[in-house]
């Protein structure tokens, strides 16, 4: 895993020897972004859109419920809702091979979980802190976690995620198993330190990770502008050599087609790769903020202008998809929502037992 | 149906608030994501905005009303095409169930003294001890930096998973050599020089046992490992109760701890006390090559994360070490390694062969001193503690480390506890001085424990001086 083990397809076609394209300067940030530009947009048939659309209304009708039972007193603590970032999650996670990859994100994963397809009676029942939760109760929000789907978590800590996610990608490599690890961070996050340190060693490593930056604009209530000297994030890997892709998080199809070049080149042997996905909160960072930092007209500009659900559903309508087939779903997600939160409001609390168990898995 | 608009707990510690200003009224079309209403919380002034779209029925609770209680009803909506007028006022009293359900299973929770989950689990686990070393077995002299080494490399050829990550750990050979010819044997990527970036690759081999390695992350010394000690509480102790026990994390972080010599405060440091004081970390410190070769191979073995305290002092080190196939020892379990029936002498790690001279100096003047090494620190070994206590009745412990929060008083929280019935004398603790280690060799010599202060201390509970 040395140095000399070190290899870009790119650059080994145009050098004979690593040190001459290492030194050579011809390593192209953009590279990943001039494809990309080439066609923004996925070409997704109808039946491919319309599960995106269901995925993303999911998601938005789950995380409402959420904030409804947070409301009631039901769930307690900490719950940083999804809505208006559906389509990273959706995107991205669509472009994934299952069984395959790994995913791992940070406090704000309800949305990155349903996109994976997890029942949401089970995610649910967590946040209301109930046995049958995901975590046995014991998690909640933050701390979520499936490893039968490979989903990783759901860390609370601001930038943990990433080099865990380093180190999921260096167990797909040290294994050669094919794939690869999509891990997600915030623009907030994207200022920690330890995320540069892996930078720096996922490069020279050549890990098969994915860099996901979901720029909301907002770090809790500091803006981008306020604590970010480079406010374009995919540009913040330029010092290690990684390249960037800047997209349009609010655009599914665009968040598809971007996932297609970045984790093509990743499962290629190439390294990482880092995303900026441009996108947009429409709640609070968390249940219990004032939102006095944004005016209302910002936030209801993006509701109307840059809606992903909306805009997927207008792709769908120009498509010819039935607009009786969308109230279906509509009813379906309802429904299913529904379902989610009275299972959760209705299962058991933990038996007190379960407070010692889980601490360590062997017994000493 | 109607909906029911409910004052909303718009922080975890919400209780009530006032409903400052309603933006609509009777008779209103909202949608999704209007204002309703402006609620005055304990932190601060928030807007409530509607969920649901229809109209706005009956308002229940009039603008300006104070101490309105998480859950009460404030107004009706009624859902598209329904009557505004049948969306009457339900009874609030239903909205406070929740709070109350919640109430009462709280208070179903045990009370009183509640054991962490690892001394349930230990005090469930069967009794172990070490292994017996069968008659005729070849005994070898190891220096503790080969029994380290040796423990790495049989478990490496044992499990393709185990890998080693550190700095300088390949190409230097170890930066205290500890790591001396893994390269050669299982190749550069098994055996990876990281950068000087202690928390990026404290958190890349916690993420490599999450994702079903088993790596072995050497630090140079502990003082460095304060840089990365988030992922070793927050991501590797904490994640398989955070999942339900879903997420193993078998890592294995070692390297030097405590004071070397010479080097001063900030690379002179005992964090035993701080890692054995987090649940769902294992914590080992041996003081012998046998201790540390078997242990060792038990902590790469173990499910869980575990914190192996090395010292740089004893490394170089000689002990006798049985030349088995497997010498893998319990995790858990201190080890009498000394036998006697005055007083006595708990330590780990560098503090056992202090003790050990100090037990010397004592059979001298007729005292006959029992030495217990605790080698693991979380789970501690209560039980052969408070045996050695109800044999000798007296108990010292020496601690290479600050008497402030240590294993030293918790020692001596365990036999006050379990074990005021057995005492003869109150326990005493021999601790280095509570000051940053100076570097001046005189003033370093003042600060650090020795054999000296250890058998001043057994003397006095022994009412000898």
């Amino acid at each position: 895993m040395a140095r000399a083990a070190r290899s870009n397809a790119a650059k080994t076609k145009r050098n004979s020897s690593e040190d001459a394209a290492a030194s050579s300067g011809n390593f192209e940030l953009r590279s990943l972004q001039e494809r990309f530009e080439k066609n923004r947009r996925y070409k997704a048939e109808p039946e491919l859109l319309l599960h995106l659309y269901e995925q993303m209304l999911l998601i938005r009708r789950f995380e409402e419920k959420a904030g409804q039972l947070y409301g009631l007193g039901l769930i307690g603590g900490f719950c940083h809702l999804y809505i208006g970032q559906e389509a990273v999650a959706v995107g991205l996670q669509s472009a994934l091979q299952e069984g395959k990859d790994s995913v791992i994100t940070g406090y704000r994963d309800h949305g990155h979980m349903l996109a994976y397809g997890i029942d949401p009676k089970i995610i649910m029942a967590e946040l209301t802190g109930r046995q049958a939760g995901i975590s046995k109760g014991k998690g909640g929000s933050m701390h979520m976690f499936s490893t039968e789907h490979a989903f990783y978590g759901g860390h609370g800590i601001v930038g943990a995620q990433v080099p865990l996610g380093a180190g999921l990608a260096f167990a797909h490599k040290y294994r050669d198993d094919g794939g690869i690890c999509l891990a997600y961070f915030g623009d907030g996050a994207a200022n920690q330190g330890q995320v540069y340190e892996t930078f720096n060693m996922a490069s020279l490593w050549n890990l098969p990770i994915v860099f996901a930056i979901e720029n909301n604009q907002y770090a809790m209530g500091t803006s981008v502008k306020r604590s970010s000297a480079e406010i374009e994030f995919y540009r913040r890997g330029t010092a290690f050599r990684i390249p960037g892709m800047d997209v349009n998080g609010m655009d599914v199809l665009e968040v598809r087609q971007a996932a297609e070049v970045a984790f093509a080149h990743v499962r290629e042997g190439n390294g990482p790769v880092l995303m900026e996905l441009n996108t947009y909160r429409y709640r609070g960072h968390s249940m219990s903020d004032p939102a006095k930092y944004r005016t209302r007209e910002e936030v209801q500009n993006v509701r109307e202008h840059s809606d992903p659900i909306e805009g997927a559903k207008a792709d769908l309508l120009k498509l010819g998809v039935d607009e009786e087939k969308l109230k279906d779903i509509d009813k379906r997600i309802k429904a299913q929502v529904a379902e989610a939160a009275d299972f959760a409001e209705t299962s058991p609390e933990p038996s007190p037992d379960e407070l010692y168990t889980d601490v360590l898995v062997g017994s000493y | 149906m109607a909906i029911e608009l409910k004052m909303p707990a718009l922080s975890p510690t919400m209780e009530e608030g006032t409903l400052a200003r309603w933006l609509v009224k009777e008779g209103d079309t909202v949608s999704a994501g209007d204002v309703l209403a402006e609620i005055e919380t304990d932190k601060a002034t928030m807007e409530f905005e509607s969920i649901d779209e229809g109209t706005v029925g009956k308002i229940l609770v009039p603008e300006g009303s104070e101490g309105v209680k998480v859950g009460t009803v404030i107004a009706v909506l009624a859902a598209e095409g329904e009557d505004v007028a049948s969306a009457a006022a339900p009874a609030p009293a239903a909205a406070e169930t929740p709070a109350e359900e919640q109430k009462s299973s709280e208070s179903e929770a045990p009370k009183g003294k509640a054991p962490s989950g690892t001394e349930k689990l230990a005090a469930t686990a069967k009794p172990v001890s070490d292994p017996d070393v069968p008659p005729g077995t070849n005994m070898v002299r190891l220096t503790v930096r080969e029994a380290l080494r040796d423990a790495m490399a049989e478990e490496m050829r044992r499990d393709e998973r185990v890998f080693v990550m550190g700095e300088e750990v390949a190409e230097y050979q170890g930066a205290y050599k500890v790591t001396q010819g893994l390269l050669e044997e299982f190749g550069p990527k098994r055996v990876i020089d990281t950068p000087i970036t202690e928390y990026g690759f404290a958190g890349i081999g916690t993420g490599a046992a999450m994702g079903g390695l088993r790596p072995i992350v050497e630090f140079m010394t502990f003082n460095f490992a304060m840089q990365a000690i988030d992922h070793i509480v927050n991501s590797a102790a904490k994640t398989n109760y955070m999942s339900g026990g879903q997420m193993r994390c078998p890592v294995v972080f070692r390297g030097p701890n405590g004071a070397a010599s010479r080097v001063a405060a900030q690379h002179s440091q005992n964090f035993g006390p701080w890692y054995a004081s987090v649940p769902g970390l294992i914590v080992i410190a041996p003081y012998d090559a046998s201790d540390a070769k078997g242990l060792l191979k038990a902590a790469i073995r173990s499910e869980d994360p575990v914190v192996f305290l090395e010292n740089e002092l004893v490394y170089g080190r000689s002990f006798e070490v049985a030349q088995l196939d497997d010498h893998v020892l319990p995790i858990g379990k201190a080890r009498i390694v000394r036998e006697g029936s005055d007083v006595t002498i708990v330590s780990y790690s560098i503090g056992v062969g202090l003790a050990l001279e100090a037990a010397e100096t004592l059979a001298g003047e007729g005292i006959d001193a029992e030495v217990v090494d605790l080698r693991t620190l979380r789970p501690l070994d209560r039980e052969t503690i408070l045996a050695s206590l109800a044999k000798t009745n007296r108990l010292v412990i020496a601690e290479e480390g600050w008497p402030t929060c240590s294993i030293a008083s918790e020692v001596m929280a365990i036999c006050m506890e379990d074990g005021f019935d057995h005492l003869d004398a109150p326990v005493l603790r021999v601790c280095n001085e509570d000051v940053p280690l100076p570097y001046a060799a005189n003033l370093e010599h003042l600060a650090l424990i020795d054999a000296g202060r250890i058998a001043e201390a057994a003397r006095k509970v022994c009412y000898r001086n």
